[in-house]
């Protein structure tokens, strides 16, 4: 049809009919259930991503002792076994604007032992160097794009991996629904989630975003960060709990929020030329998808 | 040959194609002029005794011209490669340029060290880390960013983080900290409160020294001072939060159902009352004026 309003407005006609249709159809199939009781067929599951998605050759099986030997004996098997205390560098892209810098501090509050400087248009392999003989245990690096924060590249020391997440969808302590000041956080160590990392490219990433905070968290602030994985995006968020009873936690969100991609990861320190990379995202668009969508 | 004047009595009062005409200033547009200006003495046109330097591919040349040469274009300039050191170079420049006038010796010095500045400048920058443009992608990132919705949509955060939060506490990742029920918990520190209301302010700094140390295994008298410290702060922070928290999303409204929010009901009948008061009074005001009628 040409007139674009009468188009329209068939299209809603059609869609009121589907919808009611769809309506009629859920009425009538809780009423059957009802009436048959017990013997009620089950109940349909939507079919979702998450549910159909195919068994990945790399999902980590907890009982394998092989893998889970290959997985623990890693680059932070020192910070596992509690032998030293994460003492984190951050920093910022050249030449940082008003948000960036809100956000470095505002991690500085989150990651305990956590320094922030500027970055004094240093190369990344001199801060390395330095930081290194600092006894820092790790580097992140806020990359900034239009003033706002957009990757953040995290590197263990001394000695590798490194990673690089695109960051999106910053959003502040202060600009968060109910007014919290970064000011009035408690000191206490957060204790950190870490859901949905079952593959093993996410066991090695959530290892090494676990290994920025302490080991030993202090319950009594009741802070807890969490790093959620779905659909390879790491959704990150800052809470303060409380237990009403042992089926219930109330929850109060309080810092910066954010979500990570994984760009890339390397074995080593950060060297993009010659650095060996472990993943890298690059061409990997169509590897990526779901089944559905590779299929068709 | 000599008819410098002429030349530049036509640049001057007339046309110059290298002639740039600013409000301020008149600039020379000429590769070969020595100082940039328009004026007699910078004119490499109106000169027939004149000398510059030139920068081609990060060498410096000294560029000499003589009245004898003058009827020869194809070989008016002399060109004299420079030394890489300023030093070596300057004095080069003092011996080609013996007889010639003190002014274009010293311009042509001058000029040889800002070419030298800025050639070293160049070098620096072209060592530093340079930034690379990347594209936008705006079908990738509007992909990207349309998936990212869709995968919090499907994360459901807030009940699977409680749901983590649950299962630690059955785990018994806290310890003791937590003690369900608690309330008979609960009525045993209330009697404890009376009497402790003079200790609390020292108890404050000694727990925290405490958690530093040893956050897990507390003793139980710590304990249950560390749970009327978070008891009071809870009460702040509700209050506090109460009143955004009545009209915000359902995730968020497991705050509310505690003690403190049956208190701010009761806060608002008191308030509705004096509004009732008001009613009242408006037709009390309506009768005045029938009275005064």
């Amino acid at each position: 049809m040409k007139n674009k309003v009468l188009r329209n407005a068939q299209w809603a006609t059609l869609k009121k009919e589907k919808r009611k249709v769809k309506k009629e159809g859920q009425k009538q199939r809780k009423k059957e259930a009802e009436a048959l009781g017990d013997k009620a067929p089950p109940k349909q599951i939507p079919r979702t991503i998450e549910n159909t998605r195919e068994a990945d050759i790399t999902t980590v099986d907890r009982d394998d002792e092989e893998v889970t030997f290959d997985i623990t004996h890693d680059e932070y098997e020192s910070y596992f076994s509690k032998t030293y205390v994460p003492k984190i560098l951050i920093t910022s892209s050249d030449n940082p604007h008003s948000k960036t810098i809100h956000f470095i501090r505002e991690l500085t509050k989150i990651f305990p032992s956590s320094e922030c400087q500027w970055r004094k248009r240093s190369s990344v392999k001199k801060m390395i160097q330095s930081a290194k003989e600092k006894d820092y245990t790790d580097v992140v690096v806020i990359n900034e794009d239009r003033r706002v924060p957009n990757g953040m590249l995290v590197s263990h020391l001394p000695d590798g991996p490194t990673a690089y997440f695109k960051i999106s969808n910053v959003k502040l302590t202060k600009d968060m629904k109910y007014k919290n000041i970064i000011k009035e956080f408690t000191t206490h160590r957060p204790e950190v989630i870490l859901n949905n990392f079952q593959t093993r490219l996410g066991q090695a990433v959530s290892r090494m975003l676990a290994s920025l905070f302490h080991y030993d968290p202090q319950f009594k602030g009741r802070r807890a960060v969490t790093f959620h994985n779905q659909r390879d995006y790491i959704f990150f968020r800052h809470h303060r709990y409380e237990f009403k009873s042992q089926k219930r936690a109330a929850l109060r969100e309080l810092g910066p929020r954010f979500t990570l991609r994984l760009k890339w990861l390397q074995k080593g320190t950060f060297d993009t030329i010659e650095g060996d990379y472990e993943w890298i995202i690059a061409g990997k668009r169509h590897e990526m998808e779901t089944s559905r969508r590779r299929t068709s | 040959m000599e008819n410098d004047d002429i030349v530049w009595s036509i640049i001057n009062k007339s046309f110059c194609s290298y002639k740039v005409n600013t409000k301020t200033q008149r600039f020379c547009r000429n590769e070969y002029n020595l100082t940039g200006l328009c004026n007699r003495s910078a004119c490499p046109l109106a000169n027939s005794q004149y000398a510059t330097v030139r920068e081609e591919d990060g060498n410096c040349f000294l560029y000499m011209k003589t009245v004898e040469r003058s009827g020869f274009p194809r070989n008016m300039w002399e060109k004299v490669k420079l030394s890489k050191s300023l030093e070596k170079a300057l004095r080069q420049i003092n011996e080609y340029l013996v007889y010639w006038p003190g002014f274009t010796r010293q311009k042509c010095k001058q000029r040889l060290l800002k070419i030298s500045q800025y050639l070293i400048r160049m070098r620096k920058l072209r060592l530093r880390r340079q930034k690379k443009l990347v594209p936008i992608q705006r079908k990738q990132d509007r992909r990207e960013r349309r998936r990212e919705e869709k995968a919090l949509v499907a994360a459901r955060l807030d009940s699977a983080i409680e749901k983590e939060l649950l299962e630690r506490l059955k785990r018994g990742t806290y310890g003791d900290i937590y003690n369900f029920p608690q309330v008979a918990f609960n009525k045993a520190l209330e009697e404890e409160e009376d009497a402790e209301v003079n200790m609390e302010g020292d108890d404050y700094g000694e727990d925290e020294e405490n958690e530093g140390e040893e956050p897990d295994e507390d003793i139980d008298e710590e304990l249950e001072k560390e749970l009327e410290e978070e008891s009071e702060n809870e009460e702040i922070e509700y209050v506090e939060a109460d009143s955004d928290l009545e009209r915000e999303l359902e995730s968020e409204s497991d705050l509310e159902d505690i003690e403190p929010k049956a208190s701010n009901s009761v806060k608002d009948n008191t308030r509705r009352k004096p509004r009732l008061e008001i009613e009242y009074e408006t037709e009390t005001l309506s009768k005045n004026p029938k009275r005064t009628v």
